[in-house]
């Protein structure tokens, strides 16, 4: 090969090299949805709607469409059931994602806005009037970020305190308890061991990831902070995630971690009728209200309460407070129909009757004032009203967004699954870790 | 034809030769050449798009994107070393290498050694050669995802059957995949039970190892160890070098089998948020590096930086081959 021949290989290959990295620097994912209109149109065509709801949540779902339908008849919405947030975000990144899509997880609300994975509901929101003073401000947090609304809220769920009643009678005890110590000492009343340290029935599960026991569940208890008021991470820094975390491991070490393992590896799936409070294997746990529905029909029979969670004994003012999420719901940055999926938005998110309906359906707390009011149903159901009066609490917190969706609390777990196994060394040094690696990922997301 | 053939070869007596004259012979051998590349092209080119598109596409834009925030949303937005400044901080990225390591260790000598002893028993048997064969290349057939599930469902404690097993013989069984001290080794037997894939390879391998070596080494006095040593190994180290190769290759690339035994195992609900939530349970004792790489690209978003998570793997996948090529070659040259 001589030099001229080296060197047009070369060009080539240099050539191509650019080529393929301005195509890839060319690559927009997806064309954008329209601008809304300046008046609300009629809303007409085919909506593709993704939602992750399945089973009976999923029925439900389908007959407030339908109603939505009936109420627009020049509409079709075609409702794709099952679907995750990594699939949703996806097929939106690629230009193939759907019309409105909805979302279990707050925690991404943050990705979901910053990104533009679903558009800026602002215009449409003011366009037609909407009242965002009938959303509870709690709930107004989460389905924003950073001024963006992206999302509305689409249901709440609220979080409190499951226990067997027959059980606690049993043992002596005629209410739940109100604080973490007292959680403590119920537990080890409740639970029952073999000599060998086998757990054959617990009191409680304080095991991180175990179920819905997890650090955002258990935040209000002492009202532990997610992050500062830069948008750093405040988990090393804040006590109240040391007092809660101190108060987990000494109930973990009193099982013993290895029989703690052995127990819940034994246990039947979350959401299955072999959930461990339906078959009397543990006592009492943190939920939420959907479980209400979930025991009406796998163990109607089963004797049961719910209360507000216990909370610190150093914030006893707290009690009554819990964790509130929810389900959100936004328009996709690549919608083709846009007006009409928002159109629907409007309407599962805002018309009383619909929210109020699908709230008694799917028994989940509903999102604005008025259908608060008027899911009478839930109100009626004392097992269920525990949890709209938690949802109602002050006190009560969420999860803050940000814009690296789950990495917050999934790198706190990282260290606290290693925190109650014992092997988590040195808490402040840990905790330290966890606020460093967070806000490394959220300097990296912009 | 067989001037011009001839004139390809010897390119610099080309215009001397012939009394065509200079200026047309060069032009016809020309026409040849091009209409011979093209039809070589031609036969090389759907080989070559297809690597263009699917490899050296994909890894220059990886190569560019690492150097940009990306979010598959909006458009790459270059932040220089950022990403590749946080490698170099990212804890996660360590223990998520320190668990491949581990497998590329343990899982890809394990599965070989587990192929060669089950191909030479297999070779060994008299009657139902075909059917023990059979039997035993089956696992390799079933989906991973499939085969984890009925793992974890086996080596369930408390419940499963193996411990169930177990405990009647005495024996406490351990956690398994709610170990992290068994999570990995569980992994391993998962792997070893599948290795059909391999054991046909050096099935076939041993049986073209010539009678006559062993019978000749036989004659000298040589032992089982030692014909295995000095006559089977080396004439099967083809095999063991590509078996370790793809081995360690796949291994980088350990992703189906961690995720779906920690997403089980974990007892978690797998609801909207997908089973990335679960990744490396328990206490992050099967969190691999694709693992880690498909969390921070799709999960947290952060293409850009999973880009240099991917590049870093390429290069130690090339690394590594290349390593493995020159032992191997190393190795089989001392023993020839």
């Amino acid at each position: 090969m001589n030099c001229s021949q080296g060197r047009g290989r070369a060009s080539l290959l240099a050539g191509g090299a650019i080529a393929a990295v301005l195509f890839a620097a060319g690559c927009t994912p997806g064309t954008s949805a329209p601008a809304p209109a300046a008046t609300a149109p009629e809303p007409t065509g085919t909506v593709e709607f993704w939602h992750q709801f399945t089973d009976r949540e999923s029925k439900a779902i389908e007959g407030i469409v339908k109603d939505f339908e009936a109420k627009y008849p020049k509409v079709k919405v075609n409702i794709t059931d099952g679907q995750d947030d990594d699939k949703t975000e996806q097929a939106i990144g690629a230009g193939n994602g759907p019309d409105l899509a909805q979302s279990f997880s707050t925690d991404r609300v943050g990705k979901f806005c910053s990104s533009g994975a679903w558009v800026n509901l602002k215009q449409y929101i003011e366009r037609d009037k909407v009242d965002l003073n009938k959303i509870p401000p709690t709930v107004r947090s989460y389905t924003e970020f950073r001024g963006t609304r992206c999302s509305m809220p689409f249901l709440a769920d609220a979080y409190g305190f499951y226990f067997n009643t027959k059980m606690l009678a049993d043992a002596g005890f005629t209410s739940p308890p109100k604080t973490l110590s007292e959680l403590t000492t119920m537990t080890k009343a409740l639970t029952i061991r073999k000599a060998d340290g086998t757990i054959t029935r617990a009191g409680f599960l304080p095991q991180f990831g175990f179920y819905e026991f997890s650090p955002a569940h258990m935040s209000p208890a002492a009202g532990a902070k997610w992050f500062k008021d830069d948008g750093t991470s405040a988990i090393g820094t804040d006590p109240a995630w040391q007092e809660i975390m101190h108060w987990q491991k000494d109930l973990v070490d009193w099982y013993g971690y290895k029989n703690l393992a052995k127990f819940t590896a034994s246990l039947g799936d979350e959401f299955s009728a072999d959930h461990a409070f339906n078959k009397g294997q543990v006592a009492m746990m943190i939920d939420g209200e959907w479980r209400v529905a979930f025991l009406k029909a796998e163990m109607p029979n089963l004797e049961y309460g719910t209360a507000p969670m216990p909370v610190a004994d150093s914030q006893a003012s707290r009690y009554g407070a819990g964790y509130v999420t929810g389900n959100i719901i936004g328009v996709s940055k690549t919608a083709k129909n846009p007006e009409a999926a928002w159109a629907l938005i409007k309407y599962l998110t805002t018309d009383t009757a619909a929210v109020a309906k699908l709230a008694n359906g799917i028994k989940n707390v509903p999102t604005t004032t008025d259908a608060l009011a008027a899911a009478t149903e839930l109100h009626a159901d004392p097992h269920f009203k525990i949890f709209l009066d938690i949802f109602n609490n002050p006190a009560s917190q969420t999860m803050p967004a940000s814009a690296v969706g789950t990495a917050v609390e999934e790198t706190f777990s990282q260290y606290l699954a290693k925190w109650q196994s014992g092997g988590g060394g040195d808490i402040n040094a840990g905790l330290a870790n966890v606020d460093k690696q967070i806000n490394s990922l959220i300097q990296l997301a912009g | 034809m067989s001037a011009v053939l001839t004139d390809t070869a010897g390119g610099a007596d080309r215009t001397a030769v012939g009394p065509l004259g200079g200026a047309t012979r060069p032009r016809r051998w020309s026409a040849a050449k091009l209409r011979r590349r093209l039809t070589v092209l031609a036969f090389i080119g759907p080989a070559l798009a297809g690597l263009g598109f699917f490899f050296v596409y994909p890894l220059l834009a990886a190569i560019y994107f690492s150097f940009n925030r990306v979010d598959l949303i909006n458009p790459p937005e270059w932040v220089g070393l950022a990403n590749w400044k946080f490698l170099f901080h990212d804890l996660n990225v360590r223990q998520a290498v320190s668990n491949t390591l581990w497998f590329i260790v343990v899982m890809v000598p394990a599965r070989i050694v587990g192929a060669i002893v089950t191909a030479m028993l297999l070779n060994r048997v008299r009657r139902g050669r075909s059917t023990y064969r059979t039997l035993f290349y089956l696992p390799a057939l079933a989906p991973p995802v499939v085969a984890t599930l009925a793992f974890v469902s086996l080596l369930k404690p408390g419940t499963g059957p193996v411990n169930t097993l177990l405990a009647k013989v005495g024996i406490e069984g351990p956690l398994w995949f709610s170990s992290p001290d068994w999570a990995k080794p569980a992994l391993v037997l998962l792997a070893l039970w599948g290795i059909g894939d391999l054991m046909i390879i050096f099935v076939a391998a041993l049986l073209d190892v010539p009678t006559e070596l062993y019978e000749a080494a036989s004659l000298d006095g040589a032992g089982p160890w030692q014909q295995f040593r000095n006559v089977t190994l080396p004439s099967i180290s083809p095999v063991v070098l590509f078996s370790a190769v793809t081995g360690v290759i796949a291994t980088l690339q350990y992703f189906t089998q961690a995720a779906v035994a920690a997403s089980v195992a974990s007892g978690d609900a797998v609801t909207g948020g997908g089973i990335s939530g679960t990744f490396g349970y328990p206490e992050g004792s099967t969190f691999t590096y694709p693992l880690w790489l498909y969390t921070v690209g799709f999960r947290n978003g952060l293409l850009g930086y999973s880009s240099v998570l991917a590049v870093v793997l390429f290069v130690v996948a090339i690394s590594v081959t290349l390593v493995l090529l020159r032992r191997f070659n190393a190795f089989a040259g001392s023993t020839r």
